[in-house]
């Protein structure tokens, strides 16, 4: 049966060459975004308020630029400390320890609960507490007074809070915290996402469970890690907009409202906030990129590609079989 | 080739004097509630291949499983090699392993999957050697040539730099065997390891096993393969319902069972 449609008498068919089903729906949609889009454009040019001359001299100007560096490093610096953390929490999270795990998840609660511009606001103010922050004995004083010595005080090293807590290290623990409980979860679908057999497989042959996570599980979950992360991170340098309420000075979004302010041309220096939010989010954008396709090398299909350019190709057709484990 | 390299087996079943190298007493398992080993007795010899068959949830992963302490049993006690597995017993009380102690403990015991679990991250080498060198701290040239020559026993020896998911299933169960026998166990448990393989696949897979066996390994493999426990294995035991039902020379039991489960086991495998 098979050899009579192999067979060499039967002509090749005649490609197919049908009249295409028309879209009459898709033109009328390119008319009314045509007629929106024109009128927007008119909006630009026309109306005065927009001042973009006014605009493009300013948002280039020596505090903007010190503003602009100010938010690449607090987004820099909050995000390694969520990150770090994070992994941290997560491993806690799993852990078999009880104590660990209701930690990591009272911490977790507490930082997704509360709003970031009000961690940032409360962590702005947290000077009022102390006047000074000192390291060393804790309950020095009450100690002393249980043994009847006035005053006893056992402080190694101090810091002024005022010195130990200005705007942008407030600015980056609030940030930073709460971007710990993000990533925490992140990091814990992430070791979750990794087949069970892999443990038993690491522990079969004598693993202990630092070695497991280290070597085998965390390699493994990055590739569902990364992705979120990337989020995370152009999430991050919006948020940074909101310490300038703690207040932070050097931030892109506090510099930009003192020129508005100042000159009287706030509506221009909101556009001008709008084009930089938009300019720096587009490289990370491409750093996410080139970020999860480094992730994606060495596992799965990316790998297999590789492979197959060293010229280590499977022999045979027996190549097949699924991303096995995963 | 490197055949030399490949590690001495602690086969030779002559170890005059020397006990049983797994002796299980009255093991029970529950899952919650439901109660998988009723009270399972086993003893395997050194350089013994036992095969343990049975229906499906009759417990015989379950035990295999208790025997590198993957799973905790409630009762009972297992040895292997004279080591109680998972406790140590102290003033007639038994005190629970810390985690490096029982991760010690399986260093000397491989084990194979149904699933294969190789290692997706690391190349069929790396699979071999990541133990060794992790776990033994060995010297990263020793393990390399170790984990070349079982690699070439197996029959990889052109597949070494391939990652798992370029390899077919009864490929990647032959690597998961030589990164078994790169810690140089004494006792190699396979669990089910051809029932996720294609059946043109499974023979390649049964062959290595039977060298293995050949060499002297102690193996205990739960398996439906019949042949190969006729084949190849010393001893037959077939569980249901969580007990040891009928135990003994395996070209025997399944030519003449005495048991009606067996019989009916064997009659719908056969």
């Amino acid at each position: 049966m098979s050899l009579d449609t192999d067979s060499p008498e039967r002509a090749r068919p005649e490609p197919i060459q049908a009249v295409p089903v028309r879209h009459p729906g898709r033109w009328v949609a390119v008319a009314v975004i045509g007629v929106l889009v024109a009128m927007f454009v008119h909006l630009l040019v026309t109306n005065e308020a927009f001042n973009w001359s006014f605009m493009v001299d300013n948002m280039f100007r020596p505090p903007i630029m010190a503003g602009v560096r100010g938010s690449i490093a607090l987004l820099v610096t909050s995000m390694l400390i969520g990150i770090v953390l994070g992994i941290l929490l997560a491993i806690m999270r799993l852990s078999g320890n009880p104590i660990l795990r209701g930690v990591a998840w009272a911490y977790t609660w507490f930082f997704r609960a509360v709003p970031r511009l009000v961690l940032a606001i409360l962590f702005g103010n947290l000077g009022m507490l102390w006047s000074r922050i000192e390291f060393g004995l804790p309950f020095d004083r009450q100690i002393g007074a249980l043994f009847g010595v006035q005053d006893f005080e056992a402080r190694l090293f101090g810091f002024s809070a005022t010195d130990l807590l200005t705007g942008f290290v407030a600015g980056m623990l609030a940030l930073g915290l709460s971007e710990a409980a993000y990533m925490a979860e992140i990091v814990r679908a992430g070791i979750q996402s990794v087949d069970e057999g892999q443990t038993e497989a690491a522990q079969a042959l004598g693993m202990t469970q630092g070695q497991i996570l280290r070597r085998i599980v965390l390699p493994q979950a990055m590739r569902v890690i990364v992705p979120p992360t990337g989020n995370e991170t152009i999430a991050m340098l919006k948020d940074t907009s909101l310490v300038a309420f703690v207040p932070v000075s050097t931030e892109l979004f506090f510099q930009i409202r003192a020129v508005g302010s100042r000159t009287f041309q706030v509506f221009p220096m909101l556009v001008a906030a709008t084009i930089w939010y938009l300019l720096l989010s587009s490289v990370l954008l491409v750093g996410q990129y080139y970020l999860e396709r480094h992730f994606a090398r060495g596992s799965g299909r990316a790998g297999q590609a590789r492979a197959r350019l060293r010229g280590m190709a499977v022999g045979g057709g027996g190549a097949a079989g699924g991303a096995g484990g995963v | 080739m490197t055949q030399a390299s490949v590690p001495a087996q602690a086969g030779v079943p002559a170890q005059a004097g020397a006990g049983p190298m797994v002796r299980a007493e009255q093991v029970h398992k529950s899952f919650g509630s439901i109660e998988v080993l009723k009270g399972i007795d086993l003893e395997v010899r050194a350089g013994e291949v036992c095969c343990l068959l049975g229906p499906s949830g009759s417990g015989k992963s379950t035990f295999l499983r208790c025997i590198n302490h993957l799973e905790k049993i409630n009762a009972g006690r297992i040895w292997v090699d004279g080591d109680l597995i998972g406790y140590r017993e102290r003033g007639g009380k038994l005190h629970e392993m810390r985690e490096k102690e029982v991760a010690a403990q399986r260093q000397a015991i491989g084990m194979v999957f149904q699933r294969f679990n190789l290692f997706p991250h690391k190349t069929a080498l790396e699979n071999v050697t990541e133990a060794p060198l992790l776990v033994r701290r060995e010297k990263r040239a020793e393990v390399r040539d170790r984990a070349v020559a079982l690699l070439e026993r197996v029959g990889l020896g052109d597949k070494m730099s391939n990652y798992p998911s370029q390899l077919s299933g009864g490929q990647q169960q032959r690597v998961a065997i030589a990164r078994a026998l790169a810690m140089q166990p004494k006792l190699m448990l396979f669990d089910e390891p051809t029932s996720a393989l294609d059946p043109e696949l499974v023979g390649e897979v049964l062959d290595v096993m039977k060298d293995l066996a050949r060499d002297g390994m102690t193996m205990i493999v739960v398996t439906h393969e019949i042949g190969f426990a006729r084949e190849v294995g010393d001893s037959l035991v077939f569980i249901d319902g969580g007990v040891v039902v009928e135990h003994g020379n395996p070209r025997e039991v399944i030519a003449n069972p005495q048991h009606d489960r067996t019989k009916a086991f064997l009659a719908k495998v056969l």
